[in-house]
């Protein structure tokens, strides 16, 4: 067991983890923040998506100690208290979702899209989105939500 | 995941001296092969040692008509680096191919080549440029590197440093994805070198990992055109076959990923 310390959502926070725990695990189990899923063992669905320092990633496939010092960003941090983050905005008006299960991780990786690519084509979201999967397969509207939060983004609401 | 030990090097001595340490040790880059490998129980390293803090895995420049990449280097930066996309343009491009944006941003392209997964992008690129590996030992040449599915020439101990990528004339790459996976069904590069020579590196096809195709260099040799691939095909006998796609399938496409990165050459 090692202590791993980190910042997460804006809070420096700290754990006892194994080395071989994973940082999803650390930042449901020792943290409470159940929000990002696991939805696959094969690095696969994307539904474990985090930021880490800037940029989605997939914490089911990144040890907790080697984020240790890392700035981390999960679903939970991207609201502003009772304002959605304009992506969660989209998804909440364009029904970008079904069951959910995947939603945390399609936001996460459609925010990191949309600040490569503020402006992006259908493709642009299709192929940015390749590694999170839908098992609803709700992916018409999950495209769409894509396309209005960058609206959202751009008219700097 | 069996349990292990984590060791993060700072320093490309302390990585060597790590790795020299314990015989069951580990070199950790991305993990993107890796730790879904260590979390299907499919390897046991009693340690892991973490080359993401190395600085002498990191850079990408161009020097003396070379580009040279730190095997550290990510996809995502090979994908967006301006001296990439300046040097070998189709090198970034092969790189926006591989996988999804989550393991561009972890994945990097020494990762790749230690793994040489048969059906990997870089090894294809890495043939047809004719790089030059660079290790902690000694400089391999990409012909000689390459020994297998998941074989490489590398040693017990020794560690890749950095890619010596020769500019070419002009280069190009062109995929046909597994529509899931994402990985190489078949996978060609086209390299004209800077003396005029052609190169064609094939990934995802071959049975005993990704390979050269004379028969299309000594064509393209003659006339770079795409007439000069008419007619040309790999020997399905020589390919993989599984579930996705027989033998005789996957030779097909290599000659058509062949005219489609040509295509971008003309
Ligand atoms: C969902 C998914 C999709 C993918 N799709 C593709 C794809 O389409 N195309 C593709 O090419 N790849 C694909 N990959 C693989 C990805 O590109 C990996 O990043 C890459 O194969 C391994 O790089 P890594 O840095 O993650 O290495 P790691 O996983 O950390 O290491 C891989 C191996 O290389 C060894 N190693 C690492 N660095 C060094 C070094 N410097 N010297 C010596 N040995 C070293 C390690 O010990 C280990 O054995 C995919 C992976 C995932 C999870
Ligand atoms: S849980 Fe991380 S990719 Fe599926
Ligand atoms: S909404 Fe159910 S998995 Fe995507």
């Amino acid at each position: 067991m090692s202590k791993i310390e980190m910042t997460v959502n804006g809070k420096t926070v700290a754990g006892e983890a194994e080395d071989r725990t994973l940082l999803v695990n650390f930042l449901r189990d020792n943290l409470g923040l159940t929000g990002t899923h696991v939805g696959c063992d094969t690095s696969q669905c994307g539904c474990c998506t985090i930021h880490l320092n800037g940029d989605a990633i997939k914490s089911c496939t990144m040890l907790a100690i080697q984020a240790e010092g890392a700035d981390i960003v999960t679903i939970e941090g991207m609201a502003k208290g009772e304002k959605l983050h304009p992506v969660q905005q989209a998804f909440t008006e364009c029904h970008g979702l079904q069951c959910g299960f995947c939603t945390p991780g399609m936001i996460m990786t459609s925010a990191a899209i949309l600040k490569q690519t503020p402006n992006p084509t259908e493709h642009d979201i299709v192929k940015g989105l390749h590694g999170n999967l839908c098992r609803c397969t709700g992916y018409v509207n999950i495209v769409k939500s894509v396309k209005r939060a960058a609206e959202i983004i751009n008219s700097g609401a | 995941m069996y349990a292990l030990n984590y060791q993060r090097a700072k320093s490309l001595d302390e990585a060597v001296k790590l790795l020299g340490a314990e015989p069951e040790a580990k070199l950790m880059a991305g993990g993107q092969t890796l730790i879904p490998t260590l979390k299907a129980r499919l390897a046991q390293p009693s340690h892991l040692i973490d080359l993401a803090r190395v600085a002498e895995l990191k850079g990408i420049e161009v020097k003396d008509g070379v580009l040279i990449i730190g095997a550290m280097s990510k996809h995502y930066e090979v994908m967006t680096s301006a001296v990439v996309q300046k040097a070998i343009p189709g090198l970034a491009n092969m790189a926006s191919l591989i996988g999804d944006l989550q393991v561009r941003n972890m994945g990097t392209m020494g990762g790749s080549i230690a793994n040489n997964d048969p059906a990997a992008d870089y090894p294809a690129g890495v043939l047809a440029h004719n790089v030059t590996i660079v290790t902690n030992k000694r400089e391999i040449k990409a012909d000689d590197y390459f020994q297998g599915m998941f074989a490489t020439a590398l040693e017990e101990g020794e560690i890749i440093i950095k890619l010596l990528w020769p500019l070419p004339k002009k280069s190009a790459y062109s995929k046909f994805e597994h529509p899931a996976s994402g990985y190489a069904m078949a996978g060609t590069c086209i390299a004209q070198l800077a003396d005029g020579s052609v190169r064609v590196g094939v990934t995802g096809a071959g049975s005993s990992g990704a390979f050269r195709w004379t028969e299309a260099e000594e064509a393209l040799a003659k006339s770079f055109s795409l007439k000069a691939l008419e007619g040309l095909k790999v020997d399905p006998e020589t390919c993989l076959g599984d579930l996705h796609a027989p033998p005789e399938y996957r030779a097909h496409l290599v000659g058509v990923m062949a005219k489609r990165a040509l295509e971008k050459m003309l």
